[in-house]
């Protein structure tokens, strides 16, 4: 039995790059954004750091960050 | 050493070693349970398997079992609570029926394909609707393809025999086991069975996870992963016969994955499953008394299926079925798919009665070639 297929470890991408699924791509206006790091605390994915960048390698495009986002500051931009 | 529940009457002889006890199917299960002593125990009630985790549930309150009891409030947490304790490494086991099993039944596919040990005893019973609480077995044959080693037993004995069996085999190829029981006729219906000790040995399984282990199971798989982790189960599964075989006469010398009865020199060969089987082996022996070659092939593994023992099979085939799938029973579409042309009967759903003298109707009717597929209503 090999139990690889079961199991995942730590490692950046363990599925793939989930970037590739996005239909939606949040897009920072940086004269907006007032670093509150609202949306740093709520994507599910954690691919926005402290300096608001996102990781689109990884980034699903859920738009979580553009809801919570109170400056407006986030647009989701089509593919 | 034995210290049976009070409702229990025991009887015959103690010889240290086993005792003779009049049990339901559905204590006897309850008494294998003991015996295995599972860590982890999550069940919802439902007839007719309730009595067995009640039985259980005095066991622990009497202190008699050291399990954890979990009371969930439905049957997709109870499969879902002995998935992450099995997780964890812990012996577990439910019981469950008919509405219950389709409820749970996402979550049978998941403990099964994180091939994950656990034993499950199903009292087969008739899904609605129309609303029917009796015993058939269309709900058990849905696990067919959840990836299970399915076991159906004739009497208590081989009940109780079989759950311990269970708890060896499951976790010897890291694939889940359902052990079932027919609804009433068995669950409800006590016989004399031989409570015995066999030897399991400690838990064993293939990985668990512990909260300080870095690693995860059943994340998204992406590519052949999954294709590949089904692949193995299949195998794996097909393979298991040949444990249930090896360790057949370490619980009860049942047959291994078929009994024959009276097939050595049958011209006509009837394949059935389930506790009816005792009914249609009286029908056999009156059939044989009037000079008619007929013998029985009874199924005790749904899955593993026991190809070889049906491709073996001379003459004339009928296959009688509790279960259907369409217009054929499920045993009849599994027969059929071993390159046999059976003949079908699809009888006893919803627990209409089929005794001695309706299997020597239905066997003469097939003996005599007046029977091709069909209903016996």
């Amino acid at each position: 039995m090999d139990l690889e297929p079961l199991i995942s470890r730590m490692k950046l991408g363990a599925a793939g790059e989930t970037g590739l699924w996005r239909n939606y791509r949040p897009a920072v206006k940086k004269d907006l954004c007032n670093r509150c790091k609202t949306c740093f605390s709520y994507c599910p994915e954690g691919v926005i750091n402290e300096e608001i960048e996102i990781d689109y390698r990884f980034c699903k495009g859920c738009g979580i960050c553009k809801e919570m986002c109170k400056q407006k500051a986030i647009e989701m931009v089509p593919e | 050493m034995w210290n049976l529940q009070g409702n229990v009457q025991t009887k015959g002889y103690r010889d240290g070693t086993r005792i003779r006890a009049l049990l339901t199917s559905n204590e006897a299960i309850a008494e294998a349970v003991r015996i295995a002593k599972p860590e982890v125990i999550a069940a919802y009630p439902i007839t007719p398997q309730s009595p067995i985790v009640e039985k259980i549930a005095e066991m622990i309150a009497r202190g008699e079992l050291n399990a954890s009891f979990v009371r969930v409030e439905s049957e997709h947490s109870a499969m879902a609570v002995i998935h992450g304790a099995a997780t964890a490494g812990a012996r577990v086991f439910t019981a469950t029926s008919s509405h219950g099993l389709a409820y749970m039944y996402e979550m049978c596919w998941w403990i099964a394909g994180s091939r994950l040990p656990a034993v499950m005893a199903v009292a087969t019973r008739s899904i609605g609707a129309p609303w029917n609480i009796h015993g058939d077995h269309t709900d058990i044959v849905l696990l067919r393809d959840a990836g299970w080693i399915i076991g159906m037993a004739e009497t208590a004995q081989e009940a109780f025999d079989m759950t311990l069996q269970a708890f060896f085999v499951s976790e010897e190829v890291n694939i889940p086991f359902a052990v079932g029981i027919d609804a009433f006729t068995m669950s409800h219906t006590a016989e004399v069975v031989e409570i015995w000790n066999p030897k399991i040995p400690e838990r064993r399984q293939a990985y668990r996870v512990l909260p300080t282990d870095r690693f995860a199971v059943n994340a998204v798989t992406m590519g052949k992963a999954r294709m590949k982790a089904r692949y193995d189960l299949a195998v794996d599964l097909e393979n298991s016969a040949k444990i249930i075989e090896k360790s057949d006469a370490e619980f009860g010398n049942h047959g291994g994955l078929v009994e024959k009865y009276r097939l050595e020199d049958a011209d006509y060969a009837v394949v059935m499953m389930g506790g009816w089987c005792g009914d249609a082996k009286d029908a056999i022996d009156m059939l044989r008394g009037e000079g008619y070659k007929i013998g029985l092939l009874r199924l005790r593994f749904l899955r593993p299926f026991p190809r070889k023992a049906v491709k073996e099979l001379g003459g004339e085939v009928l296959v009688v079925d509790k279960g259907n799938s369409d217009i054929r029973g499920v045993l009849g579409i599994e027969v059929s798919s071993c390159g046999i042309e059976a003949k079908n009967v699809v009888a006893g759903i919803g627990g209409v009665d089929v005794g001695v003298e309706d299997f020597c109707k239905i066997f003469k009717n097939f003996v005599e070639g007046r029977i091709g597929l069909e209903w016996y209503l």
